[in-house]
């Protein structure tokens, strides 16, 4: 069985969409700082009654008690519920929590995978949700499964800020807009991160490793989307590549025109 | 296909903006209704969105634009293809009215808890009658370590005055405590509903050896007068969360159903979340009652006044949770 990145829902209408998986990782950091939250929140209930020790130090004790078990209790089931699937913890971490099927989260989903928390907490530090978000395929824990719930990333959304890394050097390729659409439909968009990413961490490179990088970048563009000879005759495959990633990034050259 | 994409994201973008600012203003309130206009609105920009997702799948470095187009379409897809009944919230009537109701739809699994908790009484029991010796094993409490006798005659002596000065904490300890074992009872419905057959067993073994050390000792109304008042709310409480167990491994195995896990899961949820609730306030009482009368004994409380307590109490449960919530029709 292999761990899924994503979650692909299809909707009646024939579209699909992917929801991609929050990994056990930050899943474990968001628990600790929403645990961390709990363990304030019974500090400042602790002090908001404390009024009650002029009357009796045993009351005191015992609403202090009650209060801080009904936070741990109820604080995930609240949070996620007010805030459609978000505690402290997960908002800090961009996580949601959302329905199986793509649907919204029921309130009984989100008190139901709550609850589960006694026993995804066996026999200690999460351990039998861990390794269930481990071994389960969509990275479910007990409570997930029972409630029928994911957790996903859901990481802001806007385009990369291409135009600080490319220099304001001309791109030859900007002129042959035809050639340019066809570059944008034939490239991975796995492989436009990529060479984006080698261009960002370029200086971090070795001189061999860079030399080396970029020349197997541009061997696998050109043949690809094979340029004029005119167009790319004289080129580094460093700028080369600089000048594909601007092509696949950018919706405008720098005159202004559409690529 | 090429496709002009820059124009694609300049004449699209204020239909996807319209889309997300109508979700942030539905997701604000879960309970916020549409007009037919607004609705047909709405579903006129997911469909547009949701085709402009279609259109720039597959386009290289759009990744960004496509996931943020994801997000969109997943979020009102939510929205509106969503045909469960929105909850309000409404505690009071979850326990009043649907707490019982979904007590007797899963019957089968209370009457299943019961029989397992008699078994383990009879076990311990049995245990205890025929090896004393194991009762540090069985019942593993200070308290109930001495002889019967020994107990009442420091019972007696203390009137009570053991708890002075902590009876309000004995009682926040006792909710929390029995709250966190019933919700593990629970919970452990997910280990196909071993974990909660365990625990159900065991807690009858205790109370089954606890019951005949008292009564060999001679010592039936003390044992009456000690756990009546506060234990006919506390054993239900702890037999409903076994049943709400049982109810969740039901719906794991689904034995006889042959809808999809899933399916079943998310029928039996909220029946779950009923039955926690209750069980909850149930617990509340019980610890209530265990620090305030319960400790008390003869010569503070008589006996025959605690016990009818403890049967005005069982007779008021049974009745609420065989009468409460049901319709006319006579249904559940």
């Amino acid at each position: 069985m292999t761990l899924s990145e994503t979650v692909l829902i299809r909707t009646p209408e024939g579209i699909e969409f992917t929801l991609p998986l929050a990994g056990p990782l930050h899943r474990m950091i968001a628990f600790i700082i929403d645990f961390a939250v709990i363990l304030s929140a019974g500090i400042a209930l602790q002090s908001a009654t404390s009024f009650l020790r002029l009357f009796s130090e045993d009351a005191f004790q015992a609403v202090a008690m009650v209060l801080y078990f009904a936070t741990s209790v109820s604080y995930g089931a609240l949070t996620e519920w007010l805030w459609r699937g978000q505690t402290i913890g997960k908002r800090l971490l961009n996580l949601r929590v959302v329905d199986a099927g793509g649907l919204r989260l029921q309130p009984a989903q989100v008190v139901v995978r709550n609850l589960m928390r006694f026993v995804d907490f066996l026999p200690g530090l999460y351990l039998v949700g861990g390794v269930s978000c481990f071994l389960s395929r969509r990275r479910q824990r007990l409570g997930d499964l029972a409630a029928g719930t994911l957790v996903i990333r859901t990481p802001a959304h806007r385009l990369p800020g291409v135009e600080q890394l490319l220099g304001n050097k001309f791109n030859s390729l900007g002129g042959q807009r035809h050639l340019a659409a066809r570059l944008r439909q034939k490239v991975a968009p796995e492989l436009a991160w990529l060479a984006l990413d080698a261009v960002v961490r370029r200086d971090e490179l070795q001189p061999e490793s860079r030399l080396g990088l970029f020349h197997d970048f541009a061997g696998y563009f050109k043949d690809l989307v094979p340029y004029p000879a005119e167009v790319v005759d004289q080129i580094p495959d460093e700028q080369y590549v600089r000048n594909v990633v601007e092509v696949l990034f950018k919706r405008t050259s720098r005159e202004g025109e559409r690529y | 296909m090429i496709l002009d994409l820059p124009r694609v994201v300049e004449t699209e973008r204020p239909y996807w903006t319209a889309l997300e600012k109508t979700l942030v203003w539905l997701e604000s309130d879960p309970h916020r209704k549409l007009t037919i206009h607004e609705a047909e609105r709405f579903h006129a920009l997911y469909e547009r969105t949701a085709d402009s997702l279609a259109r720039i799948s597959g386009f290289a470095a759009e990744g960004e634009l496509q996931r943020y187009l994801a997000w969109l379409v997943s979020r009102a897809y939510a929205e509106i293809h969503e045909s469960r009944r929105r909850e309000r919230f409404r505690p009071w009537r979850w326990v009043l009215f649907d707490f019982p109701q979904a007590f007797r739809r899963h019957i089968r699994a209370f009457h299943l808890a019961v029989a397992l908790t008699i078994a383990g009484s009879a076990f311990g029991g049995f245990a205890i009658r025929y090896d004393p010796d194991a009762k540090g094993v069985l019942m593993p409490f200070d308290s109930l370590q001495i002889t019967p006798a020994e107990r009442v005659a420091r019972e007696r002596e203390s009137q009570g005055k053991q708890l002075t000065g902590r009876k309000d904490r004995f009682s926040a300890q006792l909710m929390t405590h029995n709250t966190q074992v019933s919700f593990t009872t629970l919970a452990l419905g997910m280990t196909f509903g071993l974990g909660t057959v365990i625990i159900l067993f065991y807690n009858g073994v205790m109370l089954g050896a606890v019951a005949l050390d008292y009564i060999l000792g001679g010592q039936t109304l003390f044992l009456l007068g000690w756990l009546i008042p506060h234990g006919v709310i506390e054993i239900p409480a702890v037999l409903i969360a076994g049943q709400a167990g049982l109810a969740i491994a039901y719906g794991l195995i689904g034995w006889g159903d042959r809808r999809p896990r899933a399916d079943r899961m998310r029928e039996i949820s909220r029946d779950v979340v009923m039955l926690a609730c209750g069980v909850a306030v149930m617990l509340v009482w019980a610890g209530l009652v265990e620090a305030f009368i319960s400790q008390y004994h003869e010569p503070i409380l008589p006996y025959s006044l605690k016990i009818g307590f403890g049967a005005v109490e069982a007779l008021l449960l049974t009745l609420f949770l065989s009468r409460a919530g049901k319709t006319k029709s006579g249904a559940v």
